[in-house]
Parts: C-alpha cells; structure tokens; sequence
C-alpha cells in the first residue's frame, strides 16, 4: 500500500517525469511547460483576466494558454488529454466562448477573459451544469468532466444565440434536441462512455433555463 | 516545440513586413501549433495576425460577400448572409472539426491547413510533404484515406477541408497582400496546387504573403447540398464530401472533397448533371488512379451523389 503522504497527483507527475526522459531532448520537445523549464529563456509578458481576477505572466512563447492555467496558475481543474485538439478535456472558456485551451498560445490571450472549470462553480456552490452533472451520474472518472462541464455551458449559450450545428435541419431555426447536443459534444471525448447521463444532465439545465 | 520568438502585428503592413524577414504568420493556431509539437512546423518566429481587423463581413458593391481573412468559422457558419444566400458554405463549416476547434480556426487558416496524411504526421515515416526527396510512405502503405484524383508518384495526399469544398463550388477568390504591398486576387480554382514532383509547394502563396479576405461571387440562388460521408458521424475527417448547388435553371455545380490534394472541381462533371449522380461521378474520377485501399471511394462518391440528387428531388 502507498505511504498516506503520496498522492495521486505527485505519483502522476513522476510518471510523466519517467516517461520523458529516454530519448527525448528535454524542453525542446516537452509536452509541458513549466516555471522550472522556463529558465534562461527569452520571455513574454501577458496579462489576462483568469475567472474575474487579473494576472500577468512571464512566458516562455510557447506555453500554451493550458499550461499556463495548470502549471503557473495552480488552476489543474483543467485537464490535459491528448494535448493536441482531440478529446476537449483541456475545453476552457476565453470571452465566452469555449476553445481547446492546448491548440493556443497563453502569449495571444492578453487582454482576454478567461473562464475555467474553477470560475464556473465552487464545491459549495456549485454551478447548475456542475450539479446537473452529480444528479445525473454524467460522469465515471471524472478526468474529462471539467472540459464536459464547460463545454456544455457554452453549448447551451450557443443554441440560445440560434448558431446552428451540422444536426440543425432548418438553418434558420435552431431547436434543442438531444441530436443536437450529441453533435454539439462530440468535441469532448468520455472514455467511460458516460454519454447518456451527460446528455441528460444538459437537458436538465436546458429545462430550468426555460422555466 | 522548438524554441520561437513572437510578436503582435499592428498593422496588415507590420505583418507582412514582420513576414518578408523570415517570420511565420498564426490567427487561429489550431493546425499549425498541433504541428509544432510534432516538429514538423519549425518557425524560428510567430506573427500573431491576431489584431488587424480582417474579422468582418461585408457585402461587395457588386452583391457578392467579403469574409475577413481572420473571421472564426462559427462566426461564418452562422452569418445570417451566408445561411440565406450561400447555404453550402454554412452546411461544409459545420461538418468540420468541432464546436471548440471552431470558435478558433479561421477562413484563411482553414484554407491553408494541411493535410492529415498518417505519414506527413509521422515523423518516423518518409514523406515527400514533409521531407521532400525521402519518398512516400502511403502509396504502398497505409492509403484508405487519402487522395485518388490529382495525385503524383511522389504525393496521394488528400485536401483535408470541408469549407474549401464549398468555397470551390461558389467559386470563391483569395485576397492577398504581398510583402510590397501588392495586392491580387487569386481563384480558388488555382489557389491550391496539385502535388506534382514539389508536394511540399501546397498554394500560390508567396513567400511572406498574407491573405487579407475570401470573396464570394453574388448569390446564385437554388438548393444549396453539402453531403459528407466519414467513419464517425461526426467529428471526422472526411472519406467522401460533395458540395452541390442545384441554381434552378437547370445548371449544376459539384466540388469534392476527400478524394483529391485540393477541393475537386471538373467542369465535365458540372454538364453531367442532366444525366444523372452516376455520369458525375464518371467525369469527376474520369483521371482517378487509386489504391487498391482507396478503391472503394470511385463507388463512394457515385452512391453520395445518388443520395445527394435524392435529398434535391425530395426538397427542391
């Protein structure tokens, strides 16, 4: 059994530490960037707004707007999946609407507001799609869940402004429908396949939004 | 990713004078950087065109529209313009990506996005997109994807967009600026490049040269169809697309995507219509040279047009 003082998170970030090791060339290649591997490095200022509060950085270029959440900001609510654009874990919200956080570069955002899993709600306030997600079981692991739970927010706010989607029949008339919303998702990727339960936690918040 | 310096263009004239001393232009980011952690995008420097105001549209004197180069695709997709007038391009947009990728990516970058090739992607593999001279690892590899029109011997790479499929059935023009500050307009028709002996060379682009918008001509009415068929329903790229508009005086237009290292025009396969999906898919393969995996795609995009003519006839 584990010693109690080893936890998860440090047992994940020594694996990751192992697994970059052979072969690879360090920094160059990294997958992450962290305040450690920025030293020495020509740097850029940012400055941006993270979940209504102000913050200003020194960034090696190439951090990308997910590392600098998770790695210089301590918000790990964010999650890193593939890290290329693939599975919407790391799914953030910048001026409302949601993007891949890995696919950009924290240095493009200055000026920007940004909205993480952690602005949206609080363990003792949740946010209505955080607690609709609880109810309905929308979840196993949990690790895709905050980049679900954002994306679903501004899924929501999307049909609300009548963008259509690739499942909108009438181009001119956007209506809510669970096609829609699993066309909407399919940016999100759940290895646990908690679809169904995902589906059910949206229609929930949709149905409160009406009444 | 390998080490970069990066700076903010003011101006259409900063970022072009930025670009004529070696730099490489990023708006959405989504393609290029996805390549950068892979190393096979290397920029010593990034200009972030970000912040020149080419996000608008507008309407040309002459009735068509003008999409700014760094307008989002959901911004597009959902223009009330380009839903009532130029439907096609909305129903491609949406068909591609994500809602995330989306939000982020742009006209001009999606025009400009390169090809998902397993081998250009692989760094272990020979790829003459990737490292012109080292051969092609897909024609006798892995190829179910990848392209059967247009190809060489040394590139089967396919054109991986959806909204450039439409943008070739509307007969969209790219506007550009050069490093000078020339400006010309180029029809998508020959914006893109077959790959030839020189896959790498993808597009007329010069060197430091910046798209500024994407103009399409004035409406042409009709019943607009873009049918896309790939192996997830949705967030996949495509095996098969066909953008069609049907203008309703008889005339049809067809662009094809996913079978060809550009979006798939053939003006044989236009004045086929009359007689039915099977002569336009004959004159739109009519120079096909496929794989024994990509074979299948001859028959796809003959029973996608069948479909497609179906969905017309059902609602005109």
């Amino acid at each position: 059994m584990a010693p109690d003082h080893v936890t998860r998170r440090a047992v994940l970030q020594g694996g990751g530490a192992a697994m970059a090791l052979p072969g690879v060339a360090g920094a160059e290649t990294g997958a992450m960037l962290s305040p450690e591997s920025n030293r020495g490095r020509d740097m850029s200022t940012v400055e941006f707004t993270v979940n209504g509060d102000r913050v200003q950085l020194q960034l090696d270029p190439r951090t990308t707007l997910l590392d600098a959440l998770r790695e210089h900001l301590q918000l790990t609510g964010t999650k890193k999946g593939c890290d290329h654009g693939q599975c919407g874990a790391c799914t953030v919200l910048v001026e409302g609407q949601r993007i891949n956080s890995c696919l950009t570069l924290a240095v493009m955002h200055e000026g920007d507001s940004v909205t993480t899993i952690e602005g949206l709600g609080t363990p003792k306030n949740l946010h209505p799609m955080q607690r609709a997600f609880v109810t309905h079981d929308g979840y196993q692991c949990g690790y895709c869940t905050p980049g679900q739970i954002c994306s679903a927010v501004a899924v929501l706010g999307e049909i609300e402004a009548g963008i259509p989607s690739h499942a909108t029949e009438d181009l001119e008339h956007v209506v809510l429908s669970d096609a829609e919303l699993r066309e909407r998702m399919s940016g999100n990727i759940c290895r646990c396949a908690a679809y169904p339960n995902i589906i059910a936690a949206i229609r929930e918040v949709a149905a409160g939004d009406e009444a | 990713m390998k080490p970069f310096t990066y700076s903010r263009a003011a101006s259409v004239e900063d970022a072009v004078a930025a670009a004529s001393s070696g730099g490489r232009f990023i708006a959405g980011g989504t393609n290029l950087l996805d390549l950068m952690k892979l190393q096979i995008e290397t920029p010593s420097h990034l200009i972030d065109v970000n912040h020149l105001e080419l996000d608008r549209i507008e309407r040309t004197p002459e009735g068509g529209l003008r999409i700014g180069a760094m307008v989002r695709n959901t911004a597009l997709a959902a223009h009330p313009d380009v839903r009532r007038d130029y439907a096609v391009l909305s129903r491609a947009l949406l068909a591609g990506a994500s809602g995330q990728l989306r939000n982020k990516a742009t006209t001009a970058g999606n025009l400009l996005q390169r090809t998902r090739c397993p081998y250009f992607y692989d760094t272990r593999m020979p790829c003459n997109k990737r490292k012109p001279g080292s051969g092609c690892g897909a024609l006798k590899g892995g190829s179910r994807s990848l392209a059967i029109v247009g190809t060489s011997d040394a590139c089967i790479a396919q054109h991986p967009s959806d909204m450039a499929v439409a943008m070739r059935v509307l007969d969209a023009a790219v506007d550009t600026v050069a490093a000078d500050g020339t400006r010309r307009s180029i029809p998508i028709a020959d914006f893109h490049l077959l790959p030839g002996d020189t896959p790498h060379i993808e597009n007329q682009l010069k060197p430091g040269e910046l798209i500024t918008s994407v103009t399409l001509p004035n409406p042409l009415g009709g019943t607009h169809v873009y049918r896309k068929v790939r192996d997830r329903s949705s967030y996949a790229f495509a095996l098969v697309s066909v953008a069609a508009v049907f203008d309703g005086q008889g005339g049809s237009r067809f662009a094809f995507g996913g079978i060809a290292p550009k979006p798939w025009r053939v003006a044989a396969a236009d004045a086929a219509a009359a007689a039915g999906a099977g002569a336009v898919a004959q004159a739109a393969l009519a120079d096909a040279r496929p794989t024994a995996q990509n074979a299948f795609k001859q028959q796809l995009v003959a029973s996608t047009l069948t479909s497609l003519f179906r969905q017309k006839e059902a609602r005109p």
